[in-house]
């Protein structure tokens, strides 16, 4: 990077003539010797080993590096897409340890040893995931950008169901949750779609459900 | 975010000590709450102790007949726990009204207790705000307040707290068992745990600097008809307006305690005593002083429609 032109004033040279005077700090500094590019203080750095797709990796990030980011800008796996990322949209959702996440929600350095499986990890173009067959089939989205999300949470929340896991709507909470539209829709509410491709997500979600009974 | 150090913790205790000693230092467990503020700059802790491998991640009976519900269960695991189930469907109840899938696959049970508030004057830096930064004013008070606090306010802050789970853990009578940085323990009863706001909302607790939550308790259950109704402005992943936790006896008598009233879930046992008259009766004891603002008054009505629904459905 061309630097020229920049002034090379170091944080501390201005705090130290700043303390002398403030009406003859700039000249003499700029009249002196170039100093040194200033550092700015490295943000702490953490090495984290996981598997990724089944795929074992190790990085070394800043350690406010989000599981999101590492993905997308470490690992370049782009698949899973960074929406609001506070948590809000679903579209980061991935697959950690069988469990559906916001990998907006949580530090890369949190997972050591974990297994994440993210859109790239379920089906490729070749081979495809039911449930991706399942959205291609019923035109579950229009511009695409939340579909990664919403295929790893739907994949996910079959699965849920069919462990037991009782939902807001389960009308009996100690009986074994049904496999309903009502059931998906209440589950899949932290994937928001905002062209609107509810109605075909669920009914993509209900094919699959259906294939695997 | 502002940079910070990490490092993993290896005991509950030795996770006390370090962040009593290091200035501004937070733990971490699920994380969904904190990173979310700390993108906004709202927390910005120096230091994260990651919690996660403390193995506080089963739920034991007790020797009395409750559970112990180690501090890093998650929010679903809770609510599926065949036991919690069956034996306190109103805390199920509330952890399945809460959140959404992806966040109660990360929060814990630790964590829900701690949540801060959602209050929209908190979240935005650009205004004033007692609770984030103490003596800068709340702006809040005098702005848009539909979904803030009607009761236990103060002049300082009208926030809410933000859980449902810790609705029904007051309803329960749970108990938050912690460990200082000394290594001492002890169990504070959840009616003592959150505090009001009054002259200090950036307290929000009774936990001194450091002390660490390990497992909230239950009592043994106490039978009856668990209710937990949320009413919010979407049917799924929205905060409450207003939500009613209930265990409803046979002979009508029962406990109540309400959520997105106040800066804690919000019980007065002496209210229950009026339960079996119905709902205005128990309301106009339990919401007695209620200092509403002209965007939320609508809420002390609500809650007490709520509550006649919940009534009515445990007359049914």
């Amino acid at each position: 990077m061309d630097r020229s032109g920049e002034f090379d004033i170091s944080r501390r040279g201005v705090l130290i003539s700043g303390a002398a005077s403030v009406a003859v700090t700039v000249t003499p500094h700029v009249a002196a010797e170039p100093a040194p590019p200033p550092k700015e203080a490295a943000p702490p750095m953490h090495k984290v080993a996981f598997k990724v797709n089944g795929k074992p990796r190790e990085l070394e990030l800043d350690t406010r590096t989000t599981l999101l980011d590492a993905l997308r800008e470490h690992l370049h796996l782009t698949g899973t897409k960074k929406g609001c990322d506070h948590g809000q949209c679903g579209a980061c959702t991935v697959i950690v340890d069988g469990r559906r996440i916001n990998s907006c929600l949580t530090l890369a350095v949190m997972h050591e040893g974990d297994e994440i499986t993210t859109i790239e990890g379920l089906g490729t173009p070749e081979k495809m995931h039911p449930m991706q067959v399942a959205f291609v089939k019923h035109d579950g989205y229009q511009c695409g950008y939340c579909t990664p999300g919403q295929i790893c949470s739907a994949v996910a929340v079959l699965d849920e169901i069919r462990r037991g896991i009782p939902s807001h709507v389960s009308a009996d909470i100690n009986a074994r949750p049904q496999m309903t539209t009502i059931e998906m829709r209440e589950r899949m509410s932290g994937n928001i779609c905002r062209c609107g491709a509810y109605s075909n997500i669920v009914e993509a979600m209900q094919e699959v459900a259906e294939a695997k009974a | 975010m502002k940079s910070f150090s990490y490092e993993r913790a290896r005991t509950p205790a030795e996770a006390a000590a370090i962040v009593a000693r290091t200035p501004g230092a937070r733990f971490i467990a699920g994380g969904t709450n904190l990173l979310d503020l700390m993108k906004l700059q709202i927390e910005t802790p120096p230091h994260l102790v990651d919690v996660n491998g403390l193995q506080l991640d089963r739920i034991e009976t007790t020797p009395e007949g409750g559970l112990r519900i180690g501090a890093l269960v998650r929010n679903t695991d809770l609510a599926a726990d065949k036991r919690v189930r069956k034996d306190y469907a109103v805390l199920s109840r509330a952890l399945l009204a809460g959140a959404s899938g992806q966040l109660r696959n990360k929060a814990t049970t630790a964590g829900n207790l701690l949540q801060r508030t959602r209050c929209p004057y908190f979240y935005d830096t650009n205004q004033a705000c007692n609770k984030r930064k103490p003596g800068s004013g709340c702006a809040a008070i005098g702005g848009v307040s539909r979904s803030l606090g009607v009761i236990g306010t103060s002049d300082a802050c009208i926030a809410t707290h933000p859980s449902d789970m810790a609705v029904a853990m007051r309803l329960l009578d749970a108990g938050v068992e912690t460990v200082k940085a000394d290594g001492a323990t002890r169990t504070i009863p959840i009616a003592d745990f959150h505090t009001l706001p009054g002259d200090t909302p950036h307290v929000e607790n009774v936990l001194a600097p450091g002390e660490l939550i390990t497992a909230v308790t239950l009592p043994r259950p106490i039978g009856g008809r668990h209710f937990y109704h949320k009413v919010r402005d979407r049917a799924s992943y929205a905060f409450a307006l207003v939500s009613v936790a209930a265990v409803v006896q046979k002979d009508g008598s029962g406990r109540v305690a309400l959520g997105g009233m106040a800066h804690k879930p919000w019980r007065i046992e002496a209210a229950e005593e009026q339960l079996p008259k119905g709902a205005r009766r128990t309301n106009e004891v339990l919401l007695a002083g209620a200092q509403p603002t002209h965007d939320n008054a609508f809420k002390l009505t609500l809650a007490e429609r709520t509550l006649d629904s919940v009534l009515a459905e445990a007359r049914a």
